[in-house]
């Protein structure tokens, strides 16, 4: 359900409009200036004022404060579960993506746009409904609750759990970066190195893979930043525990309604940071112009 | 094997079965437990805690908020696909990779963030306050935190089916003329009117899932500023799953509904494409 991104060389008609009569007539500028008026007053309400607040908040007291925030072992606990877990989701994931794209974008088969639906599912569900569906599974009065117990494993309220929720939420998106990627690449180079003699694997990594390089690694970033940014499905499983369940989005909402704004807004600063060398990764991709649709 | 073409390329049976796997124990699985708990349930106890006062309370301001917030991004995201297309301006290509922040940007920061700007005393709330607005935590929080949220997805929508407008047909309307307007109305709304509608199901379908961004802005009082997914998460902290399961499955199968909706709205719009270039 992401949405469709076009073609950079395509995204302005601007060109076009340089032998087009009549352009620069006195209304034609004033529509053109309250569209841009617009655009742009309502992007710096919505988009610029609170990603400057963040900076601005977490700052509030000073360069040496902001540093301080993460020197607290709770906020250096929560930093270190969200690396550990990005570190565990995200490989399982572009290696599942991996395998989606390859049975989807090479071969014909019944069911494909099926299958294809079933594994955009995540991006349909509520984050709290992906959570839930783990404490169901697994929780206390869930249905391997009382087995899990016995056993003495812990899945909700602990690592596995928050792990499960973080997996659930971000899987689709290596996969569904790949896809489109892959079947428009075609299969006519990977054809050929089979029929010259090569294995699969050898074919995988000396074909397939320096094609899609760009278009993976804008997936494998997209879903290390939805990994690490996700709240609602951690949030369910989590259970909140100070130093030891608290992944950086939680640790926010913590410092935040405990009025520690100076720590609430640097973690912040840090996620934010992230969503920012996301987006340049996928302009220097779409640069490339090996991501197209 | 009859489920599929043959093809040289070896990988068929490992990758699509991992796949399945994989899908299967992640995915499928765990959703179809909440369905089977909520289906397990008594109806009547399934129908007291959908229909009781507090979820209807909370389905108003999440579907109410989240239509509203479609709604505005689908006017101010035409605007914006339009700039972006038509226009070029300083600035112009940071401002087109800046519409996908939200989509990066994880909600807990976006909540924080909002709720900053539009408190009595943000930047943007002062300047309200005086007019007799209040933003934060209020069910105007709740539209503006899910106007942000979705925001890339119908601008991200318009901005491909705007680039796809006969300019030609723009230009004959013109020299025979039509004002600007009745060239709007007759030849680039109908050539947009699928992305438009896609555009604001995909913002409705973010929009009223979502959590971590509208409870740091919403007031979270029960019937007045409590949307659907807090008063689950809620039951789930009671350690009342069944009613947090009941509730799950209402928004699961609205979630259904628009995807449905939605998948049907892309076929629409490709067989108008397909008949255009003809």
């Amino acid at each position: 359900m992401a949405a469709t991104l076009p073609r950079p060389e395509l995204i302005s008609a601007v060109a076009a409009d340089a032998a087009r009569p009549g352009q620069h007539t006195w209304t034609s500028n004033l529509v053109r200036w309250c569209f841009i008026g617009t655009s742009l007053a309502f992007l710096a309400a919505l988009l610029v004022a609170p990603l400057a607040t963040v900076f601005a908040m977490a700052f509030a007291r000073g360069v040496e404060a902001y540093f301080a925030s993460f020197a607290d072992p709770d906020t250096a606990a929560a930093i270190r579960l969200t690396l550990t877990t990005a570190a565990v989701v995200v490989p399982v994931n572009t290696v599942f993506g991996l395998a989606a794209a390859w049975a989807i974008a090479k071969f014909e088969f019944r069911g494909k746009s099926v299958l294809i639906t079933l594994i955009d599912l995540p991006l349909a569900v509520s984050p709290v409904i992906s959570g839930m569906i783990f404490v169901l599974l697994f929780g206390l009065h869930g249905w391997f609750g009382v087995w899990l117990q016995e056993h003495a494993i812990s899945i909700i309220f602990a690592l596995p759990g928050i792990m499960l929720a973080t997996m659930f939420v971000t899987f689709p998106y290596v996969a569904r970066e790949l896809i489109p990627l892959m079947q428009q690449l075609g299969n006519d180079e990977e054809e050929a190195a089979i029929t010259l003699g090569a294995g699969g694997w050898l074919t995988f990594f000396r074909v397939t893979l320096p094609k899609i390089r760009w278009g993976l690694l804008y997936g494998v970033i997209l879903c290390n930043a939805r990994a690490m940014g996700e709240f609602g499905a951690v949030s369910v499983v989590s259970g909140h525990i100070r130093g030891l369940t608290n992944t950086m989005p939680l640790h926010i909402e913590i410092l935040y309604n405990e009025y520690h704004f100076v720590g609430a807004f640097a973690v912040a600063s840090l996620l934010t940071m992230l969503a920012a060398l996301t987006l340049a990764v996928k302009s220097l991709v779409e640069r490339t112009g090996y991501r197209r649709r | 094997m009859s489920l599929r073409k043959p093809s040289v390329l070896p990988g068929f049976g490992l990758t699509l079965g991992f796949t399945t796997f994989f899908l299967s124990a992640i995915v499928l699985l765990p959703l179809a437990a909440l369905i089977l708990a909520a289906a397990s349930m008594p109806w009547s106890e399934l129908v007291r805690v959908v229909l009781s006062p507090r979820a209807l309370g909370s389905y108003r301001l999440s579907f109410g908020a989240s239509a509203l917030a479609a709604t505005i991004n689908v006017v101010f995201g035409f605007v914006i696909a339009w700039t972006l297309v038509r226009y070029e301006f300083p600035g112009r290509k940071l401002i087109d990779a800046l519409i996908d922040m939200p989509f990066a940007l994880p909600t807990a920061v976006s909540g924080i963030a909002l709720t900053t700007v539009f408190a009595q005393h943000g930047w943007i709330g002062r300047y309200l306050e005086p007019l007799g607005i209040k933003v934060a935590y209020t069910w105007l929080g709740v539209t503006v935190a899910l106007t942000l949220i979705s925001m890339p997805f119908a601008v991200r929508s318009l901005q491909p089916a705007l680039l796809e407008v006969q300019r030609d047909l723009e230009d004959a309307a013109e020299t025979l003329g039509a004002s600007r307007l009745y060239a709007f109305r007759r030849i680039i709304l109908p050539a947009v009117l699928p992305a438009l509608l896609t555009g604001f199901t995909l913002s409705f379908a973010r929009a009223v899932g979502e959590y971590g961004s509208v409870i740091f802005i919403a007031g979270n009082l029960p019937m007045k500023t409590e949307i659907t997914p807090l008063l689950i998460v809620i039951h789930l902290e009671q350690f009342d799953y069944r009613g947090a399961a009941a509730l799950g499955m209402v928004m699961l199968l609205i979630s259904f509904a628009v995807l449905l909706t939605i998948n049907l709205l892309q076929a629409w719009g490709r067989r108008r494409h397909v008949r255009a270039a003809h």
